[in-house]
């Protein structure tokens, strides 16, 4: 199968705005003759519901928790950026997408990007009429902060608390549309399965969390807004709850993966402390607009932080990378710390971290204008840790965060499965190999809001006056029939070992040999690994309860088959693209100072995997990436 | 620092069965365990031995979703203030110590299964009123009007509820004033929300009573409140309510203008 991107034909600039026009349009008296199913109801899902509902289509919208506003958007915490330039610095939307593109190492779409900068703008206008309470000048203007990877001020924030105000202002969208009738909510449900016929996506299976029942829902076209992968590492930055469930399914009923192994490790998260540990707390990054990262300068300094006098510490970032210091994009903070901690000047009990510290902020600012900032996030910090950030530095350690790769879609979010739609991170598009802050709730919010409203016109016109497909079909039959089979060979399994002890297991593979280095034969190993983990999964993994009731062990049990394959996928995807870029770092390609090295010759695709079945290799499908706007160079940002 | 502890835990197998405790004994948990991460390790115990896992809603583990939440020695969320459960660390206990972990107890959360209760009544409340009618693509430039530094700092303070419900827990009557006082407030103080002020008072308000019980004035909510929810917004709705109701319903438009910012 050759994949089509769609990208309009046109000047970058114009590209947006002339498949507006060329899309075909769905009238509003037509529009509540379609069926839209949503899964997730995080920012993209919660903000394509809401629009989708106000313009009159039917919606049914599924999430996994027990209420639309616990989406994982809602822990996002430093901003969103937005091409306003109400700072005057020079920002602009050729500026935002050229930031964007250079940030992702060149391996994102231009079109997507530029689109994705332009509606940007937009955004910020539609929150404030919804009541998000931004951070505000004292004259009563939108305030702005920096964030890695740019040199100008574009990033609207809520304290530091964002992604929870963006995300109460899409579920309150929401909400407001269940109250009208137009969006039906299915809380506590979970996709278990995609129904295709003729190759087309018809609908959905889902499992009631509560009652246990397996539902069939059909519809004119199926959104996944469920987000990304990054649990396959066990331990990250996600929600206990985020999974690749629905994606992974999709996959296996012929949506192709594309590129899985770029994976984002943020790099300031509160470090590992005990094996106990079920997941790691970021510290949001807009710390890094005040706070300093160091280590001393001898890696066997016994001292308390406040102890070592400033002509003994390094204040690496600075030393390496004096443009952009101590605000250089993720994967290059991530690769310095992990450098660090390599290479013995770890701190902190299990020296596992780097500082992170404010006392020069404090010195400069005050403790209120810092309290003010970032509050939140230092009680948080407290709490987890037993130390006082605002006295001693903050330890931090990168960790998975979010992940890059996902669902392949063309520029209209439709998968290669024609009906399926798919949005925010649950999709591949927009941030190449890695993601500059505040991007991702850019992105989710411009798919939701304004990109997948358009777009999902131009095909459901198709099928203007077409009945949705009948949920007694074979298709549904069989579909129906496999979630059954699953949910029952887990439940009789009788097997000795916990769900929870598989994950793990698989977490460390994937954080040992695909995490941020990979080299061939860790990923060798790893595949091989994974492969004996599956097979031991399903012959051993137990599962207690029934599946008439609530059963968590049953959820996460299904979640983890899935999580497996994707892990063996997301290695197979590492060990092929012999290259580094962004957040996938393989050892063999650096640049003699220990920059990722690019093979733009040869690796300048988008590689989008086709599933052949459990534990065999995916066969391979490239899209190339043009680049018409922007000159592809080494990422510098000493 | 490891403990020993005594763990007293609500099981109930589903909404029509009998909740009993149960008793486990947890050794060597680790000060720096979240409490969740304690639960998870009994968790581990009891599947070991074949014994069903205790059920309890969780998600993003750092505060902030709302999801997680149970009454810890009579207190929603623990005794530590302004904390969420998945952000109370073991380090607040003692080694000896016998801890009792119950749902959130009120008639309008009934129990789904051992410590996950429906709160789907907050969703009602918040359909009832609980938004600005934004349609998407109608909004002005995000400077065109401005907020005073103090208002949306204000209304921010309102906005950070997580809808956890440890309010509801807490009163004596089970009512629900603090959540909805909460969204009222940081919907009614901004200049966006005044065309819809009075209608989304009363709509709000008067779902919340369906649902739950009467405040009494009692203020443990706010004492419960993992995020600090200042009481003071009662009295703001309480003031808002009046106000709409007392007020001829056809005038609005005047009050609403004279009202605004």
């Amino acid at each position: 199968m050759t994949l089509n991107s769609n990208i309009p034909e046109g000047p970058l600039e114009e590209k947006w705005t002339s498949h507006k026009f060329n899309t075909k349009l769905v009238a509003p008296q037509n529009r509540r003759k379609f069926e839209v199913i949503i899964v997730g109801t995080g920012l993209a899902g919660g903000a394509a519901a809401a629009t989708l509902g106000e313009m009159g289509y039917n919606v049914k919208v599924f999430c996994f928790q027990d209420s639309p506003r616990r989406a994982h958007s809602i822990a996002a915490q430093g901003g969103i950026n937005a091409a306003k330039n109400y700072k005057n610095d020079g920002d602009s939307v050729r500026r935002l997408f050229y930031d964007t593109i250079k940030g992702g190492d060149y391996r994102a779409r231009e079109a997507n990007v530029h689109r994705l900068a332009e509606i940007s703008v937009q955004i910020i206008d539609q929150c404030v009429s919804q009541g998000v309470p931004f951070a505000r000048e004292y004259g009563g203007t939108l305030a702005n902060r920096s964030f890695g990877g740019a040199q100008v001020s574009r990033t609207f924030y809520a304290r530091g608390q964002t992604g929870q105000q963006l995300l109460l202002g899409a579920y309150q969208a929401l909400e407001r549309q269940v109250d009208a009738g137009s969006v039906k909510m299915y809380a506590r449900h979970e996709m278990l399965d995609l129904v295709t016929e003729n190759g087309r996506a018809v609908g959905i299976i889902t499992r009631d969390l509560v009652s246990g029942a397996i539902e069939r829902h059909s519809a004119h076209a199926v959104v996944l807004a469920t987000g990304g992968y990054g649990n396959v590492f066990y331990l990250s930055t996600n929600a206990k709850g985020s999974n690749v469930t629905a994606a992974w399914r999709a996959h296996k009923k012929g949506a192709y993966f594309a590129n899985p192994c770029y994976t984002q490790i943020h790099p300031t998260c509160i470090p590992v402390s005990g094996d106990y540990q079920s997941k790691l707390t970021l510290m949001s990054e807009s710390l890094r607009n005040d706070g300093r990262i160091w280590v001393p300068k001898d890696k066997n300094d016994k001292r308390s932080p406040n102890q070592i006098p400033e002509a003994e510490r390094d204040y690496y970032l600075e030393r390496i990378y004096p443009s952009f210091a101590n605000l250089v994009p993720r994967d290059v903070a991530s690769r310095a710390a992990k450098r660090m901690v390599d290479d013995g000047y770890g701190v902190g009990p299990l020296k596992n971290g780097v500082y992170l510290d404010f006392k020069t902020a404090i010195e400069r600012l005050g403790r209120n204008v810092i309290e003010q900032r970032y509050g939140n996030l230092f009680d948080m910090y407290d709490n987890i840790s037993g130390e006082d950030p605002y006295t001693q530095p903050m330890r931090i350690y990168p960790a998975v965060h979010y992940t890059m790769g996902g669902l392949w879609v063309d520029y209209n979010l439709m998968s290669n499965v024609p009906g399926l739609f798919v949005l925010g991170e649950a999709n591949f598009s927009d941030h190449g190999a890695n993601r500059l802050g505040a991007s991702a709730l850019m992105q989710g919010l411009a798919d939701g809001y304004f990109v997948l409203p358009t777009t999902i016109a131009g095909e459901l016109a198709n099928h203007l006056n077409q009945p949705a497909a009948s949920t007694q079909s074979a298709a549904f039959e069989e579909a129906e029939a496999g979630v059954r089979e699953q949910v029952n060979r887990l439940l009789t399994n009788n097997g000795k070992r916990s769900v929870d002890s598989f994950h793990k297991e698989l977490g460390h593979l994937c954080w040992n040999y695909c995490g941020m280095a990979r080299n061939k034969s860790g990923l060798e190993t790893a595949i091989k690994d994974i492969d004996a983990l599956r097979q031991e999964f399903w012959s051993d993994v137990r599962v207690l309860g029934d599946g008439d009731s609530l059963n968590q062990s049953l959820e996460k049990a299904g979640r983890v088959a899935d999580f497996i394959e994707l892990g063996q996928l997301m290695c197979q995807d590492a060990l092929h693209r012999e290259e580094s870029c962004g957040g996938h770092f393989r050892e063999e390609h650096q640049t003699p100072d220990g920059e990722a090295q690019r093979d733009d010759d040869n690796y300048a695709y988008v590689a989008a995997w086709e599933y052949t079945g459990a534990g065999t290799a995916a066969t391979l499908h490239k899209e190339d990436l043009v680049f018409e706007n922007v000159h592809l160079a080494q990422r510098s940002y000493k | 620092m490891s403990l020993n502890l005594l763990l007293k835990v609500w099981r109930q197998r589903g909404p029509k069965d009998d909740g009993h405790f149960e008793t486990y004994s947890p050794n060597d948990i680790n000060e720096d365990m979240s409490f969740l991460e304690m639960l998870d390790v009994v968790n581990e115990e009891l599947i070991a031995q074949g014994k069903e896992p205790i059920a309890f809603d969780h998600d993003c583990r750092e505060g902030i979703c709302g999801s997680c939440g149970v009454v810890i020695n009579g207190v929603p969320h623990g005794l530590k203030t302004l904390t969420t459960t998945c952000q109370l660390h073991m380090r607040n206990f003692k080694t000896g110590d016998t801890i009792t972990v119950e749902p959130w107890r009120s008639t309008s959360f009934p129990v789904i299964k051992d410590l996950v209760v429906d709160r789907s009544a907050f969703d009602a409340i918040i359909q009832a009123g609980g938004y600005i009618s934004a349609p998407t693509g109608a909004a002005g430039d995000g400077n065109e009007t401005l907020i005073p530094k103090s208002v949306a700092d204000l209304a921010f303070e309102a906005a950070a509820c997580i809808g956890c419900g440890a309010c509801v827990a807490a009163c004596p009557n089970g009512a629900a004033q603090l959540f909805t006082a909460a969204k009222l407030a940081h919907l009614n103080l901004l200049p966006q929300g005044q065309p819809e002020r009075w209608s989304r008072t009363v709509a709000m308000v008067d779902t919340m009573e369906e649902y739950f019980g009467s405040c009494t004035n009692y203020a443990e909510c706010e004492a419960a409140c993992p995020k600090g929810i200042s009481i003071d917004f009662i009295a703001k709705m309480n003031r808002d309510y009046l106000k709409a109701k007392f007020k001829d319903r056809r005038s609005t438009t005047k009050i609403d203008t004279s009202e605004a910012g």
